[in-house]
């Protein structure tokens, strides 16, 4: 009987070692272990068998059974790994196939542009206040010092607005976000005109210059102005803003140098210009010498502090403004200026 | 303004390098476009900011030479052989310039003539091509003679473009010595803003080169005899309007001869960009370069007839309305009571500050030359100049402010050049007329003003000495000098020099000082410093903040932002209604100069402009999904500043996906994808409470079409685009689909934003969902029954939302079926089956007293 037992476990071994699925390994289990195989039949036969032969065959039969079921146990587990390698070997995606696109929205670069600004200039307690488009001369141009026939209304071809009967004082596009000085100073001054509070704000918006249009001049741009008015405010500062604005948007090294120059509304007046960043100032077809021009700016004349309502003798303020596309131009190496407006989606979808 | 190097020498010593001297003068606010080289090295690229042109001059091989004799060629009638001696070597040189013809075959020259020699091998530019192009000099046989070398125009030396002839020096030329350093040169062309007027000329730009290198001003050259001091009385004047003319002088000079002006005069004349007439027009226009006052000289034997043999008497009045005057341009011109003339009693004689007369203009004949220097109003000139589109030299000057105390120099250095140039003799004393005295300003400042500025600490001493370097005249102001223990700051008393108009008073004064201390000092040593001042009150920008809320909403939903032009024109904007619809007739924004009638209108509608960049992109694109946020202009009824309302409009079409290689939802958008978008952009800003009423609309189909309302307020319309609004654009044929819009007013939209928002807890027990199928007419909008179910529902009816719309046999002819998913949640309870059946039956009641409608089994 135990010779009986050996075999039945050497040949169900053997057979479970011809086992290839688990179709298979199953027929074998009904086959060895099932109640109907040759080791249940020496079970099955137990009571045939001798008081002394029942506990040795007992303690054999048991033995192969539990290595028939370890055996099984194994050889599952081997067939599932085999069964999952293969679909992991067969279950292979083409990797290059494109992905499901779906349709994405996306922000004006313009609207990008002074997204940053606005951020580069709230942390330095700039708020933004806006101002209406079409002008009247007299915020535009007398306001900030640009009397009727000046020649310094050369500096800024206007688009005037066809009206009647306003004599010096047409209607007009604006031809800088300047005009937001004065109306944001009075709007500031009226909360208390004895001590009007500090101003720091910047304007951003669409200016007009009646220009003619080609790869780099624009006749309808975007501007920003910013403004800082208050009882200790200097042209010092006016350059640390500026540095620390190029440092943000052109990174660390970025150096500003500022140039002596003419605006009616500022009193010393300023040009701005960055350091090239394309070729750190070493001279490249953008920038040519070096330093690339971003705009104007200067300390607030006088005249138009008073225009304000801010004593210029009590007060004093910085202004600048630059071209936000001038800027995304330069971010986005972006060469023809005419894209920022034509909605040609093979431009807008770059960002 | 074109300053050559050698003429601003005459006034300043500069020991700096091209580029050097480029850098400072920008940098002192007076920007270098461009420099011509005349010969002296060229600087480095990308060391000058400035577009460089010209030619550097070899000094070995360009050099000056003296030509003896012009013999002709032997074999070629439109060439010459010249004898040239170059200070080493005789050659002989061949020649095709006409200006030789009149001295071939005469024999040996009586007087040697001076030109520019190119040796073999110079580097030239060459006279015959279009253009600048460089060649070198090669040794070649011409017609059987042998040349290598050349006698040059000014072409080929890169001085201007005339190649007529060959470039004759003066007669004291040093033959063999380097051209560059006979008559090397480079020319500055420099930006003078509005308040650089001071500027406008060799001696002015010389002052600020001095001032910034600490170099003093040379005094003027003199070339010829002096006015005697003293009151001329050879003319009258007679000053009508003090505000238009607040200065006039005249000077006399008799006997001179009208003869072409030294070479170098000529020559620094082209240079400065002016064309040279004669020796008395050169003088007017070298004098009015030099120092910055235009002159004008008048044939005073021809004003002389025209009075009769009386005195002259020049009176200045403005112009009659319809006045005519002919100008030496010989154009009639009718004026009008804005221009001012120069007078005699017998009518006018010129333009004042712009042009001359025809008639009184120096001719070949003129003998006696009165001279006129005055002081305009600069607003008039340039308004006059401009009205008359007379750009010149004279109008660039004073239409930007030339200072009355220049006309009185203006008129004596014109005089001494006159008489060094023509040999006559200047008239003792000058006629002056000067009702309108200007008092030079005189402003008070201290370096606590300088501190308030500019935010440094700069020395009573030093503010002295910087503003001194610009002729500003300083002393300490003894009646500020403080009084025993409380000494005050030491105030300096600054007289502006009598040849600026820059400089105003009082608290504008010292800022207009402050510029130019700042300036001399160097922008650039000036510190980078934050702000120490107090921050302003805080209002931040809520408008903005929903703004640019609305614009990420939007983004998310797939929409792509524009951003248009403001101008277009009412045609192309009335496309956007249908034909059968009102037209737009709110009078538009009219642009009194347009660069194109179609850039002449301010727009009404951003959806008109959303349609257009539609339209141009449905040739690139099949799908679109686009928005644009922006204002719109509507002109007041009181010619006052228009109202400027801002709008949303948003544009859908194409598929509905992207599709691709796997199966993908690409069937057309239609009027529910932007309902959606909507009802998502409305849900994300947080608006409660807005409804969507079937609307008429002349953009859209009527019967796709709806409206937006908050209350008693329309926000906004939206749907299908109407088809014969579709018709009158141009889409391909692809393009098929429906074009959905929307037009949202977006300030209303705005003001709807609840400032802020409070959310709900979240649920800790379990909700009961069922699904809820009723019956009811077609006519009754969805809408309808699922506001009945909320309301019926009341507040444990936290959604309701339809799932499935059914029409067909199961329900009958004229009815739909509308299934519902119903959410019922309670914070505080779990409902149990009989309290849902409860709610249950209450909605249906009120759905079937209210609609008629039945609970599809």
């Amino acid at each position: 009987m135990l010779k009986k037992l050996e075999s039945i476990e050497a040949t169900a071994l053997e057979t479970l070692s011809a086992v290839q699925d688990e179709n298979m390994l199953e027929s074998w289990r009904v086959a060895q272990l099932g109640r109907s195989s040759p080791l249940m039949q020496v079970f099955n036969g137990f009571s045939a068998l001798s008081k002394e032969e029942r506990p040795v065959v007992g303690q054999k039969a048991n033995q192969v059974k539990n290595a028939l079921e370890s055996a099984f146990t194994a050889r599952q587990v081997e067939l599932h790994q085999d069964v999952l390698r293969r679909a992991l070997n067969q279950e292979q995606l083409d990797v290059t196939l494109p992905g499901r696109v779906q349709p994405r929205g996306r922000l004006h670069p313009d609207t990008q542009i002074l997204r940053e600004l606005y951020r580069v200039f709230g942390e330095m307690g700039f708020q933004v206040y806006r101002s209406r488009e079409v002008e009247s001369d007299e915020y535009n141009f007398q306001l900030l010092n640009f009397p009727v026939g000046h020649p310094a209304r050369d500096m800024q071809d206007t688009y005037f607005i066809a009206t009647e009967g306003r004599g010096d004082n047409p209607l007009l596009l604006r031809t800088h976000t300047s005009p937001g000085q004065v109306r944001s100073m009075r709007e500031f001054s009226a909360l208390d005109p004895e001590n009007p509070p500090p101003v720091r704000i910047i304007v951003p918006g669409m200016v007009y210059r009646y220009e003619q249009v080609d790869a780099r001049h624009e006749t309808q741009f975007d501007q920003l102005e910013g403004l800082a008015v208050g009882p200790g405010i200097t042209f010092s500062n006016l350059k640390g803003t500026m540095a620390d604005m190029a440092r943000r948007l052109f990174g660390a090294q970025t150096r500003t140098r500022f140039r002596a120059s003419f605006f009616p509304f500022t009193e010393p007046s300023a040009e701005f210009d960055i350091q090239c960043f394309l070729c750190a100032g070493k001279g490249c077809n953008v920038c040519g010498s070096g330093w690339l021009e971003i705009g104007g700016s200067g300390m607030v004349h006088p005249q138009v502090l008073a225009n304000g309502g801010y004593d210029p003798e009590r007060y004093s303020g910085f202004a600048f403004g630059f071209g936000v596309q001038r800027i995304a131009m330069l971010k986005y190496g972006i060469n023809d200026i005419r894209n920022f407006w034509e909605n040609d989606l093979r431009f807008l979808e770059q960002f | 303004m074109k300053a050559p190097l050698s003429w601003l020498q005459d006034f300043v010593e500069i020991d700096l390098s091209i580029p050097e001297l480029a850098h400072l003068i920008t940098m002192a606010g007076m920007e270098v476009e461009a420099i011509q080289i005349i010969g002296l090295p060229m600087p480095e690229p990308g060391s000058v900011d400035a577009h460089l042109s010209g030619l550097a001059w070899d000094r070995e091989k360009i050099v000056v030479a003296s030509i003896s004799e012009v013999m002709p060629h032997p074999n070629a009638d439109r060439l010459v052989l010249c004898k040239l001696f170059d200070g080493q070597d005789e050659h002989i040189v061949l020649t095709g310039a006409p200006n030789l013809f009149e001295f071939k075959g005469i024999g040996p020259l009586s007087k040697l003539l001076k030109v520019a020699y190119a040796k073999e091998g110079a580097q030239i530019y060459d006279g015959h091509q279009e253009g600048l192009v460089l060649t070198t000099l090669k040794r070649a046989k011409i017609r059987g003679v042998d040349s290598y070398s050349m006698v040059c125009s000014e072409k080929e030396l890169g001085i201007s473009d005339e190649h007529e002839g060959i470039l004759f020096l003066d007669d004291d030329a040093p033959a063999g010595t380097a051209l560059a350093d006979y008559m090397g040169d480079a020319v500055l062309d420099v930006k003078l803003l509005p308040s650089y007027a001071r500027c406008a000329s060799m001696l002015g730009l010389a002052r600020e080169i001095a001032a910034m290198t600490g170099k003093t001003i040379k005094p003027l050259r003199r070339f010829g005899a002096q006015v005697a001091p003293g009151r001329g009385d050879f003319a009258a004047i007679e000053i009508t309007n003090l505000k238009m003319n607040p200065r006039f002088v005249l000077g006399l000079i008799k006997e001179i001869e009208i003869r072409p002006s030294p070479g170098w005069v000529q020559r620094r004349l082209k240079l400065a960009g002016m064309r040279p007439i004669n020796n008395i027009v050169d003088a007017t226009n070298y004098a009015m370069l030099e120092i910055g006052e235009p002159l004008h000289a008048f044939d005073h034997d021809v004003l002389a007839r025209r009075a009769g043999g009386k005195q002259v008497k020049i009176i200045t009045r403005t112009a009659l309305p319809g006045e005519k005057l002919v100008t030496l341009d010989n154009i009639e011109r009718t004026l009008d009571e804005t221009a001012v003339l120069v007078c005699d009693e017998a009518g006018a004689l010129s333009l004042a500050g712009v042009m001359g007369g025809l008639e009184s203009e120096i001719s070949s004949q003129t003998r006696t030359i009165l001279l006129e220097g005055a002081a305009w109003d600069f607003i008039n000139i340039r308004r006059t100049a401009r009205t008359h589109n007379l750009p010149s030299e004279a109008s660039y000057r004073f239409s930007r402010g030339v200072h009355p105390s220049m006309a009185e120099r203006g008129v004596c250095r014109g005089l001494e050049l006159m008489q060094a140039w023509s040999g006559g003799e200047i008239a003792p004393g000058l006629v002056d007329q000067y009702p309108l005295t200007r008092r030079d300003p005189v402003i008070y400042i201290s370096s606590a003003d300088v501190k308030r500025w500019l935010g440094i600490n700069l020395s009573t001493e030093e503010i002295m000495r910087l503003l001194s370097a610009l002729d500003f005249q300083c002393k300490l102001d003894t009646l500020n000098i403080g009084i025993g223990l409380f000494t005050t700051p030491q105030v300096i008393q600054v007289t502006a020099p009598d040849y600026r108009l820059d400089i105003g008073e009082g608290v504008t004064g010292k800022a207009d000082l402050v510029e130019e201390i700042a300036r001399i000092h160097g922008y650039d040593q000036l510190p980078e410093t934050r702000m120490a001042d107090e921050l302003p009150p805080q209002f931040g920008n809520l408008l903005l903040e929903k703004e640019e809320r609305l614009r990420d909403l939007l983004v998310t939903q797939g929409l792509t932002e524009m951003v248009s032009y403001r101008w277009t024109t009412p045609e192309r904007e009335g496309r956007r209604l249908s034909p059968d619809s009102p037209v737009d007739d709110k009078p538009y924004l009219r642009i009194a100069n347009p660069l194109a009638y179609e850039k002449g209108f301010l727009r009404h509608s951003t959806l008109a402009s959303v349609l257009d960049a539609a339209e141009r992109n449905a040739r690139l694109r099949n799908r679109l999904a686009l928005f644009e946020i922006g204002p719109i202009f509507l002109a007041s009824e009181e010619n006052d500043l228009p109202e400027e309302r801002h709008q949303l409009a948003i544009l859908l079409a194409g598929p509905r996906s992207l599709g691709g290689w796997q199966p993908a939802d690409t069937s057309t958008m239609d009027f529910y994808d932007l309902k959606g978008i909507l009802t998502a952009l409305l849900a994300g800003l947080r608006i409660p409470d807005v409804r969507f009423e079937p609307a008429r609309h002349p953009t859209f189909h009527p019967g796709k079409c709806a409206r937006l309302v908050a209350g008693d307020r329309q926000i906004g319309s939206f749907g299908e685009l109407h088809p014969q609004v579709r018709e009158r654009y141009d889409w391909p044929a692809a393009f098929r689909g429906p074009i959905l819009s929307a037009e949202l007013d977006l300030d209303a939209l705005m003001e709807l934003i609840p400032v802020l928002r409070q959310t709900e807890a979240v649920p800790t027990l379990p909700p009961v969902l069922e699904d809820l199928a009723v019956v009811v007419d077609e006519a009754i909008p969805a809408g309808r029954v699922a506001d009945l179910i909320r309301q019926a529902g009341g507040k444990v009816v936290t959604e309701v939302r339809l799932f499935d719309v059914y029409r067909g046999e199961k329900v009958g002819p004229g009815k739909k079926s509308l299934a519902f998913n119903l959410t019922y949640q309670a914070m505080t309870r779990t409902f149990a089956d009989k309290d849902v059946a409860g709610m249950r039956m209450r909605i249906l009641r009120r759905l079937e007293q209210e609609l008629g409608a039945v609970l599809r089994s």
